[in-house]
This record gives C-alpha cells, sequence and structure tokens, in this order.
C-alpha cells in the first residue's frame, strides 16, 4: 500500500513538473524577438555557450575519432577489411558518436553553466529586480539562451564529427598506414548525405533542443538557496544525459524504419 | 492629519495572503500618501517583504485589492503591469544588481531597455544617478568589487533612474555601518525631496526609520498593530507598539514563530 502510495506521489509530480516545464516552454516561445534588441544578446549568449564549449567539443571528438579508428583497425583486420575503416570511422561517427557525446559534453559544459548561472540570478534577486523595472526576465535572459543553446548544438555536433572523422584518418592513414584514398574514397561512396549526415544533424537539433529547455527551466524553477542552486545544477546533467540517451534510442528506431 | 483618497498614491484596501495554509496577512489597510517617506516595520518574518511585493504584483493577494496611481494592480494586462512598474522603483534586500554587468551598465539598464536615447545622454544621466548616491567615482567597478554597502547604493542609483514616482525600499540599513547607515538615511530623505518621490521604506532600525518617516505602520502577527506619526507611536502606551517601539523581549508580540508547545516538544 505505502508502495502504491509512493509510486502515485511519484507520477503526479512527475506531471506537475512536466506540465510546468510545459507551460514554462510556451512562455518562453512566445517571447517574440525584437531584432535589434535581441541580436546583440543571442551573439553574446551563443559565444557564451556555444564558442566556450568549441574547445571541449573538439578535443573528445579527436580523441574519439582516433579511438575508433583503432579500435576498428583491429577488429577490420581479423577479416581482412581495413579497406573499410574509413566508412567505419564516418557512419559510427555521423550517425551516433557525433550527436550523441556532444549532447552529454553540451549537458555538462554549457548545460550546467546555464542552470547555476540563472539559479544564481533568482537567488540574489537579479530576475525580481528586473521584473520590477518592467523587464521581462523571459524575454531579456531566458529566451535569448534557450535560442543560442538550440543553435549552438547541431554546429557544435558537426564540428564534432568532421573533427573525428580526422582523428580516425590521423590514425589509420597517418600511423597505421593505410592508403589515404581508400579510405577517403570508401567513406565517400557510402556515407549518404539525406539518410546519415542529415539525420545526425536533426538528432542533435533535438538534443539540443530538449537539453538547453530542461537547463533553463531547472535554473529559473530552482530554490534559491545555495542547495537548492546545486540541486538543480545537479539535475539538469542527469535528465539531460538520460533524456539524451533515450530519445536517441527512439530517434534512432524511428530513422532506421525506413524514415 | 488624514489626507484625502486622492492623495493616495497607494492604497491596500482588505488585504489577506496566504503561503500555503498560514495566513500572512489577515485583513489590512494601508494608504501611502503622495510624496510621504512612510515606514513599514515590524518584527522578522512577519511578511514585510511580501508586502512589498504585493505592491509591485509580484505576489498575488488571496483577498482584497491594490490600487498604485488609480490602477487596480492586480488587473492589469501584462504589458500595462509592465507599464506600471516603471513608474515604481524597489530596492531589494540584497540589492540585486546585475552580476555580468560593471556599476555604469547596471545603473544604465533600465534605460536601455525602456528608452532609445542617445549613448551620451544615457551617460550624463547615469553620472547624475550616480553623483547623487556618492559613487560615481565607483562607475567601473564591478558588483563583485562593490562592498554592500556600495553596493546597496548603486542599486538605488538604478531604482530611480528612470525617475519613478514611487520607491521601495527593502531593508535598506541591514549590514551596514553606523556611518553608511547615516549615509542612507540621508539619502532615502534627499531623494524623496528633491525629485518628489513618494517612498515605502521597510525596515526594523526603529531609529533610523523614526528619524525620516513622516507616517509609520507596525505590522505584527497578520495585522497591522499600530500607525501614525513616528512621535504618536512612540509615546503609545498602547502595549504591543510600546513592546516593539522600545525593543522589549516579552510582551504581546509573539518572538518564536508558530510552534508546539514547548514543554511537550522537549519531553516527546
Ligand atoms: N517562497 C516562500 N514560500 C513559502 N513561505 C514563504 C516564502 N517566502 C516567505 N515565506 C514566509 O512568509 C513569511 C514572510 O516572509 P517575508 O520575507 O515577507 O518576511 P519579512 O518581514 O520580510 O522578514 P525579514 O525582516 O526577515 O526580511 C515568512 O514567515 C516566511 O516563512
Ligand atoms: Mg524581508
Amino acid at each position: 500500500m505505502n508502495f502504491l502510495q509512493a509510486l502515485g506521489t511519484w507520477a503526479l509530480n512527475v506531471c506537475e513538473q512536466l506540465g510546468r516545464a510545459s507551460c514554462f516552454l510556451f512562455a518562453t516561445l512566445g517571447r517574440r524577438p525584437r531584432f535589434i534588441r535581441t541580436f546583440p544578446l543571442l551573439i553574446q549568449q551563443l559565444y557564451a555557450i556555444g564558442v566556450l564549449s568549441l574547445l571541449i567539443i573538439i578535443v573528445s571528438g579527436l580523441f574519439i575519432g582516433m579511438v575508433v579508428s583503432l579500435q576498428g583497425y583491429n577488429t577490420l583486420e581479423k577479416f581482412s577489411a581495413t579497406q573499410q575503416l574509413g566508412q567505419l570511422v564516418a557512419l559510427s561517427v555521423t550517425r551516433e558518436l557525433g550527436p550523441v557525446i556532444t549532447a552529454l559534453l553540451f549537458a555538462g559544459r554549457a548545460g550546467s553553466a546555464l542552470t547555476a548561472e540563472i539559479a544564481l540570478m533568482k537567488a540574489t534577486e537579479q530576475l525580481a529586480s528586473m521584473e520590477m523595472m518592467g523587464v521581462d526576465p523571459l524575454w531579456r535572459i531566458i529566451s535569448p539562451r534557450f535560442w543560442a543553446g538550440v543553435i549552438s548544438m547541431p554546429v557544435l555536433a558537426a564540428i564534432f564529427s568532421a573533427v573525428a572523422i580526422y582523428g580516425g584518418y590521423l590514425v589509420g592513414v597517418k600511423w597505421l598506414g593505410l592508403d589515404a584514398g581508400a579510405f577517403w574514397s570508401n567513406m565517400q561512396s557510402t556515407v549518404d548525405f539525406h539518410g546519415d549526415v542529415i539525420n545526425g544533424l536533426i538528432k542533435s537539433l533535438i538534443f539540443g533542443f530538449v537539453i538547453t529547455w530542461i537547463s533553463v527551466y531547472q535554473g529559473y524553477d530552482a530554490v534559491p538557496t545555495a542547495e537548492g542552486i546545486a540541486r538543480a545544477t545537479t539535475r539538469t546533467v542527469v535528465y539531460g544525459s538520460l533524456a539524451v540517451l533515450s530519445l536517441d534510442f527512439i530517434l534512432t528506431a524511428v530513422m532506421l524504419g525506413g524514415w | 492629519m488624514i489626507p484625502a483618497a486622492t492623495d493616495n498614491l497607494v492604497t491596500l484596501a482588505q488585504i489577506s495572503f496566504k503561503r500555503g495554509d498560514r495566513l500572512i496577512f489577515n485583513d489590512i489597510n494601508i494608504t501611502i500618501p503622495r510624496g510621504k517617506i512612510v515606514g513599514i516595520m515590524g518584527p522578522s518574518g512577519t511578511g514585510k517583504t511580501t508586502l512589498l511585493r504585493l505592491i509591485g504584483a509580484q505576489l498575488k493577494p488571496t483577498a482584497g485589492h491594490i490600487h498604485v496611481n488609480g490602477q487596480n494592480i492586480h488587473q492589469l494586462s501584462t504589458k500595462d503591469l509592465y507599464l506600471a512598474r516603471r513608474q515604481m522603483g524597489m530596492l531589494f534586500q540584497s540589492g540585486g544588481l546585475f552580476t555580468g554587468m560593471n556599476t555604469f551598465e547596471n545603473v544604465a539598464f533600465p534605460l536601455r531597455e525602456h528608452t532609445t536615447l542617445p549613448e551620451t545622454m544615457i551617460r550624463d544621466i547615469v553620472l547624475m544617478k550616480l553623483e547623487a548616491v556618492g559613487l560615481r567615482g565607483a562607475v567601473a567597478l564591478n558588483p563583485s568589487e562593490l562592498s554592500g554597502g556600495m553596493s546597496r547604493r548603486v542599486a538605488l542609483a538604478r531604482a530611480i533612474v528612470l525617475d519613478p514616482q514611487l520607491i521601495m525600499y527593502d531593508e535598506p540599513f541591514t549590514g551596514l555601518d553606523p556611518i553608511a547607515k547615516g549615509v542612507i538615511v540621508q539619502l532615502i530623505k534627499k531623494l524623496n525631496n528633491a525629485l518628489g518621490l513618494t517612498s515605502i521604506l521597510v525596515s526594523h532600525d526603529i531609529h533610523e526609520t523614526c528619524a525620516i518617516a513622516d507616517l509609520l505602520y507596525i505590522l505584527a502577527d497578520g495585522h497591522i498593530i499600530g500607525s501614525g506619526t513616528p512621535a504618536e507611536l512612540l509615546k503609545s502606551e498602547h502595549p504591543s507598539i510600546k513592546q516593539f517601539m522600545q525593543g522589549l523581549p516579552d510582551g504581546m508580540i509573539p518572538f518564536q514563530y508558530p510552534a508546539k508547545d514547548y514543554a511537550k516538544d522537549l519531553l516527546s
């Protein structure tokens, strides 16, 4: 009985949170951009969220590409199929590793920072004073951060994939001595622009949307104390990562299902 | 003397407010006459900050209505509410300066958001307001480089930069040394007279508040237990008012947050 009760309370809580998060999302999306005023804010956030995440994305991309290449080479060698290495690296990176790992890194690097920043602004009454000045914080603070996150994520994922493929090339061709021509031409003939590249980008766009939504909502909804901010930041990373991994499965199923 | 109704910038009529099951305000009436400094005093946790947030329409009363400048502030559309708020300045307990901007940008923020003034004009206005609070020299400092008293003065400059009609101070004296306190007291008085503002001053510093307020309200336990000029209240023989004004530990106003019986609580 107690268990059922706990389950019911939990389910109600989840529903309430989802409802509040959705209302918050619609309110944010409803804030019409005023171009001259919004554009500089957006650029500023694109820098903070996108450009400052570049380093971790590039370094991780390079290593992931090199590892995939090394592992792939070892396996393909058993079947004397090392010619296919380019294809293996490119497909695993554009379809899966690029969007997913970028999203996880994005949640840890940019998402947590967003949550902490917004929650701290709430705790130090910055959001309340903005409201009292007649400036809507959803428009001034939340909306630019949200759109910057949504825009940054696919770009970061594309950069990640490109760097990872280059890492694979470094290991496969420069180090293990595969033929560069075979590496690139095999890749070119098997990677499909629509099926692989575009689908990967769609995935990363959706991940970016979900992670940024979770981040700004958790920040805005945080309990305005030190402990509340810590909890909100943790929740962003945990919920963000779980959402990415489960969505990835669903999206992959849909995409492979002939879409 | 009770001022005529039209002379009141803010009126709170039969306001009740609940947080969960706790009744914070029970049917209170407050009028803020135009051009005066009105002190709201009361023990910690009685809802003074809550009261200011009700006037700023950041919270909605459970019952009753609040008129600011003749408008029922809780029935305005979002757009009108944001317009009405430009006529109010509020100084929050912690100042609420934006951490990503320096002093200048903080004070310039409302101007940049609400006006299309040219940069030179913005600069002049900001410097004037900073001069008024004595911090023109701190124009390039970041909020993290300001002391508590300084950030409150910068926040004050920001609150008055749009020349509001009403300014609300939430405990402007807490955590300040006596000199800084004196400076802020004089500043509040000076601004009120020079700019023709109406000020609501929330505080539990009896001495400072009595020195400048024209009218005082004492809140305790969800009710207004006393109102009048500082001189009247200081002379009052009413036990609760006397207790509060003289800072006596025992009396009618409970110092404790509502709780179970003490003896039972210890023995259980
Ligand atoms: N977000 C909230 N949720 C629930 N209760 C709250 C919340 N904020 C304040 N309260 C309660 O409302 C009461 C009034 O709070 P308020 O901050 O208005 O007090 P105050 O008079 O400003 O006190 P202080 O002088 O210490 O600043 C407090 O007893 C507090 O427990
Ligand atoms: Mg307070």
